[in-house]
C-alpha cells in the first residue's frame, strides 16, 4: 500500500470515474468518502447514545415511572415501561460507552482526521487507503457487534462504562452473561480499527506533506490529529489486552482480576485507566485543535501563540501518561502513590490554561464574526473552562475523597466531552460541511442549534455539580432510596426537563444536515475565507483533491488581516507577492 | 455558594476537606469570573464592524511566560496545602485507638462486626450487625474494610469519608464523630444491580448510650441470640489480621 505516491495516483486519477457504487460509496478508498462514512456511523451512534441517555434521566427524575413509549421493551413491570435496576445500569453503562467509543472517536478523529490530514497537509490521499478503508469497515463491525449486545439473554453489559473488576469478571454478579462478553469483543476489535487509523494518520503527516509544509507550518487541528494518533497509537493496544484478559477471565476460566483465584482486581483499574486517562485527550485533543482553526478564521486574526499551542499539546500528551492514577485516589491504591499522582495532575492543568488564555488571545483585537461554525467553537472554549476548572476539585486529593463517584464527577466529564469534545465536533461538522459535501447549511437553524443546545446543555449539567456537592453518587437507580437526597430530588426533575429539551433541540440539527445535503445552497470553493489548503481544492474535493499538482505552502496557516496584504487573508499557497514578503 | 449544598460535616478531618473546597472554590471562581468577563469584553468590543482592520500579532512572549508561570504556581500551592489533610486521612497509621470495627461488603448489604469482650476478630464471640454500626461520639473508630465479592465503596457524606472496599485485601480506616445521630452509610461503587439502596446507618452516641448499647448487644449473652449471618461474613482470609493499611 505504500506506492501511493504522487506519480502512482496520476494513473489511478484516470481510471477514478469507472468506479462503481460500491466501490465509491461502500468500500471506498477515498479518505473523503472515508471520513462521511465515519461521521455518519459517529451521528447514527449518537442517537442510540442520547436515548440511553434520556432513559436515565427519566428515572432518576422520575423514579419507577412508566416512560413514555417504552411500555413495550420494559414489559415485566406493572405497569409496563418501568425501567429495573438491572436495565438502567445497562442504559447508563451503553450510554457512556456507545458515546465515548462509537460516536466522539468516530466523528472527530475518525470523521475529521480522515477529511482535515491530506486536505490540510495537502496530500492527495492517506499514506494506506486500503488500510483506512479496513479501518472505517472494522470500527463499524465493532458498533455493529456493540449493538447486538442489546439482544441477548441476560442484556448488555450492566458494569459501567468503567467494567471494574471483579464485577465485570464473574458474570454471577451481574447477571450479565454474553453482554459483557460482547462489549469486550467489540471493544477489542475497535481498538484493531483504531490502530490502523492511528498507523495511517502518523505516515501521513510524517511522510506526505505537499512541498513547504513544515511541521510549524501546518494547521493545529493537524498537529492535534497528529498527537491524538500518537496517544491512540499508544494507549487504545493497554485497553485492547485488558479487555481480552477481561474476556479470558469470564470464558477461559483464568483469574487476572478475581481475588478468589489469586487475581488483583485493581490490575484492571490500573490498566483501564492507563489507557483510560490518555484517552480523555484523545476525545479532547481535536476539538481544541478545531477550536484554534475556526478561532482565527473568524476573528480574522492569526492564532494568538502558534508555539504555545503546539507545545502545550504536546505537553499534554507527555503528561497525559502519568496522571491516571488520580481516578484511583479511594480506590485502595497505595496512598503515597495518590500524592505523586496529584502533582502531575495538577501539572498537567497548566497546559490547558495555556491553550485558554491564546484563544482569549485571538479574539483581543480581532474582527469577530458571529457565524454558526464560531458560536460553537466559543461555547466549546466556555464549556471547556468549566469542565477544566471542576477538575481541580478533584486534583486534590482530599477533596477527591469526597467528591469521588458523586454526579460532581459526572458533571465534570459532562463538561469535557460534551460542552469540549461534542461543541468541538458541532463546530467541526458546521466549519467544514460546505467542503465535505459541497452545499452550505442553514445558518438560521445552525443558530438556533447552537443557542438551545448551550442553554439546555448547562441547564442539564451545571446542577449536576450542586446534587454531587450535596453527595448524590453516580450510577445509582433512584435518589429516592436515600433520606440524605431526598431534599434536593428538585433539581432531577429539572434536569431532567432539560436533557428532554436539549434531545429535542438536536433536531433542528438533523432537519438542517438532511436538508441542506440535498437542498441547501452550492458551497463555493473557500466560503469563510480561509487560509487553509483545503479550501483551495473544490468544494467537494475530487477524487485525489488536486488537479494536476498538489499547492505549495509558503507560510503558516493563520495570516489573516496583514497589513501588506491586499486582502484580509493570505492563503497557504499563495506565492509571495514581492520582497519582504513573511516567510513565516 | 455551593457550600449551601454540602451536607453537614461531623467529623474531625471533615473540616480540613471543606476548608480545601471552599479555597478551590473561590480560585476557580475567580478565575472563571476572569476568563468569561474578558472573553464578554472581547466578543463586544471587537465584533465586526465596517471599516475595522484586526490587529495583526503573533503573539507575546512575556505573556505566555506570565500564563504559564502563574497557574503553574496557583497549583503548586494548592497541591502543598493538599498534602497535609491527604497525609492525615489516608496516608499515615491512624491515631491509635482501641475502637475497632470490621466492615465487610457484600453484595449488597454493609455486615459490621464488633470483636467482642476478648477484643479480637474472628473468635466465636463476634457480634456481627446487618447494614447498621454504633459508635461512641468524639472517638477514633478504625473501620477494617473488606469486601467478600466485587468492589464496594464505604461512603459517609457527613463524615467527608469515602473508601473502597477490594475483594482479597483489608484497609483500615478512620473517622471520628464529632455529633450524636443517625448518618447514612451508602454504596458509592457500582456493585452490582442492587448497588443503590446498599445502605446502611451509623449510629453515633453519647459515651454512655453507647455503653448502654454495648451492653445490651455485644455481650457474650447477646451474642448468638440474633446474630444475623455471622457464619457467612469471615472471610477464607486469616480474618483477625489487624495490620499496617492498604495490606493485603
Amino acid at each position: 500500500m505504500s506506492a501511493t505516491t504522487a506519480t502512482a495516483h496520476a494513473h489511478v486519477a484516470h481510471e477514478h470515474h469507472e468506479q462503481g457504487f460500491v466501490r465509491t460509496y461502500v468500500f471506498s478508498t477515498d479518505h473523503k468518502m472515508i471520513a462521511r462514512q465515519f461521521l455518519f456511523l459517529g451521528l447514527l451512534m449518537m442517537i442510540v447514545g442520547g436515548l440511553l441517555a434520556l432513559i436515565v434521566r427519566w428515572q432518576l427524575a422520575w423514579p419507577e415511572t412508566p416512560i413514555p413509549g417504552m411500555a413495550h421493551i420494559f414489559t415485566e413491570t406493572s405497569p409496563p415501561g418501568i425501567i429495573q435496576p438491572p436495565q438502567y445500569n445497562m442504559a447508563f453503562t451503553m450510554h457512556a460507552t456507545i458515546m465515548i467509543f462509537f460516536v466522539i472517536m468516530p466523528i472527530l478523529a475518525g470523521a475529521f482526521g480522515n477529511f482535515c490530514i491530506p486536505l490540510m497537509i495537502g496530500a492527495r490521499d492517506m499514506a494506506f487507503p486500503f488500510l483506512n478503508m479496513l479501518s472505517f469497515w472494522v470500527t463499524g463491525t465493532a458498533g455493529v457487534i456493540m449493538l447486538s449486545g442489546f439482544f441477548v439473554d441476560g442484556g448488555h453489559a450492566a458494569a459501567g462504562w468503567t467494567s471494574y473488576a471483579p464485577l465485570s469478571a464473574v458474570p454471577e454478579y451481574t447477571g450479565v452473561n454474553w453482554g459483557q462478553n460482547i462489549w469486550c469483543i467489540s471493544l477489542f476489535i475497535m481498538g484493531i480499527g483504531s490502530m490502523m487509523g492511528s498507523i495511517n494518520y502518523i505516515t501521513t503527516i510524517i511522510n506526505m506533506r505537499a512541498p513547504g509544509m513544515r511541521l510549524f507550518r501546518m494547521p493545529l487541528v493537524v498537529w492535534s490529529l497528529f498527537i491524538t494518533a500518537i496517544l491512540l497509537l499508544l494507549a487504545l493496544p493497554v485497553l485492547t489486552s485488558g479487555v481480552a484478559m477481561l474476556l479470558f477471565d469470564r470464558t477461559l476460566g483464568t483469574s487476572w482480576f478475581k481475588p478468589s483465584g489469586g487475581g488483583e482486581p485493581l490490575l484492571w483499574q490500573h490498566l483501564f485507566w492507563y489507557f483510560g486517562h490518555p484517552e480523555v485527550y484523545i476525545l479532547i485533543l481535536p476539538a481544541m485543535g478545531i477550536a484554534s482553526e475556526i478561532l482565527p478564521v473568524f476573528s480574522r486574526k492569526p492564532i494568538f501563540g502558534y508555539h504555545a499551542m503546539a507545545f502545550s499539546m504536546i505537553g499534554i500528551a507527555f503528561l497525559s501518561w502519568i496522571v491516571y492514577g488520580h481516578h484511583m485516589f479511594v480506590s485502595g491504591m497505595n496512598p503515597r502513590l495518590g500524592m505523586a499522582f496529584t502533582v502531575s495532575t495538577m501539572i498537567i492543568a497548566v497546559p490547558s490554561a495555556i491553550k485558554t488564555f491564546n484563544w482569549l488571545g485571538t479574539l483581543w483585537g480581532g474582527r469577530i464574526q458571529f457565524k454558526v461554525p464560531m458560536l460553537f467553537a466559543l461555547g466549546f472554549v466556555s464549556m471547556f473552562v468549566i469542565g477544566g476548572l471542576s477538575g481541580i476539585f478533584m486534583a486534590s486529593t482530599p477533596v477527591d475523597i469526597y467528591i469521588q463517584d458523586t454526579y460532581f464527577i459526572v458533571a465534570h466529564i459532562h463538561y469535557v466531552v460534551f460542552g469540549g469534545s461534542i461543541f468541538g465536533a458541532f463546530a467541526a461538522i458546521y466549519f467544514w460541511f460546505p467542503k465535505m459535501f459541497g452545499r452550505m447549511l442553514n445558518p438560521l437553524l445552525g443558530h438556533l442549534h447552537f443557542w438551545g443546545t448551550l442553554i439546555f446543555f448547562n441547564w442539564v449539567f451545571f446542577p449536576m455539580h450542586i446534587i454531587g456537592v450535596g453527595g448524590q453518587m453516580r450510577r445509582i437507580y433512584n435518589p429516592m432510596q436515600y433520606e440524605f437526597l431526598q431534599h434536593q430530588q428538585h433539581w432531577n426533575v429539572f434536569m431532567t426537563y432539560g436533557a428532554l429539551c436539549l434531545g429535542a433541540v438536536q433536531l433542528l440539527f438533523v432537519i438542517n444536515f438532511f436538508w441542506s445535503l440535498f437542498a441547501g445552497r452550492k458551497a463555493p470553493m473557500n466560503p469563510w475565507n480561509s487560509t487553509t489548503l483545503e479550501w483551495t481544492a473544490p468544494s467537494p474535493p475530487p477524487h485525489l483533491n488536486w488537479g494536476a499538482t498538489v499547492p505549495t505552502v509558503y507560510r503558516g496557516p493563520y495570516e489573516y488581516s496583514d497589513p501588506e496584504a491586499a486582502e484580509d487573508f493570505l492563503p497557504q499557497n499563495q506565492p509571495p507577492a514581492r520582497v519582504g514578503a513573511r516567510a513565516h | 455558594m455551593l457550600d449551601w449544598w454540602l451536607p453537614e460535616n461531623v467529623s474531625t478531618y471533615g473540616r480540613d476537606i471543606d476548608w480545601l473546597f471552599h479555597l478551590i472554590y473561590a480560585i476557580t471562581g475567580v478565575t472563571a469570573i476572569l476568563v468569561f468577563g474578558a472573553m464578554l469584553i472581547f466578543l463586544v468590543m471587537y465584533r465586526d464592524r465596517p471599516g475595522r482592520r484586526a490587529r495583526y500579532t503573533h503573539g507575546n512572549t512575556t505573556l505566555e511566560i506570565v500564563w504559564t508561570v502563574v497557574p503553574a504556581l496557583i497549583l503548586v500551592i494548592l497541591t502543598f496545602l493538599s498534602v497535609p489533610a491527604w497525609s492525615k486521612i489516608k496516608m499515615q497509621a491512624p491515631p491509635p485507638s482501641d475502637f475497632a470495627v470490621q466492615v465487610t461488603a457484600k453484595q449488597f448489604n454493609w455486615q459490621v462486626t464488633y470483636a467482642g469482650p476478648d477484643g479480637k476478630f474472628g473468635t466465636d464471640d463476634d457480634k456481627t450487625l446487618l447494614d447498621e454500626m454504633h459508635v461512641p461520639v468524639n472517638k477514633v473508630v478504625h473501620v477494617h474494610l473488606r469486601s467478600q465479592d466485587v468492589i464496594h465503596s464505604f461512603f459517609v457524606p457527613q463524615f467527608r469519608m469515602k473508601q473502597d472496599a477490594v475483594p482479597g485485601r483489608e484497609i483500615v480506616q478512620w473517622f471520628e464523630a464529632t455529633k450524636t445521630g443517625k448518618y447514612e452509610l451508602p454504596c458509592a461503587e457500582l456493585c452490582g444491580f442492587g448497588h443503590s439502596g446498599m445502605r446502611g446507618w451509623i449510629y453515633v452516641h453519647t459515651p454512655d448510650e453507647y455503653a448502654k448499647w454495648a451492653a445490651e448487644n455485644l455481650t457474650a449473652q447477646a451474642a448468638g441470640s440474633e446474630q444475623k449471618q455471622a457464619d457467612e461474613t469471615k472471610p477464607a482470609a486469616s480474618a483477625a489480621k489487624t495490620g499496617g493499611k492498604a495490606k493485603r
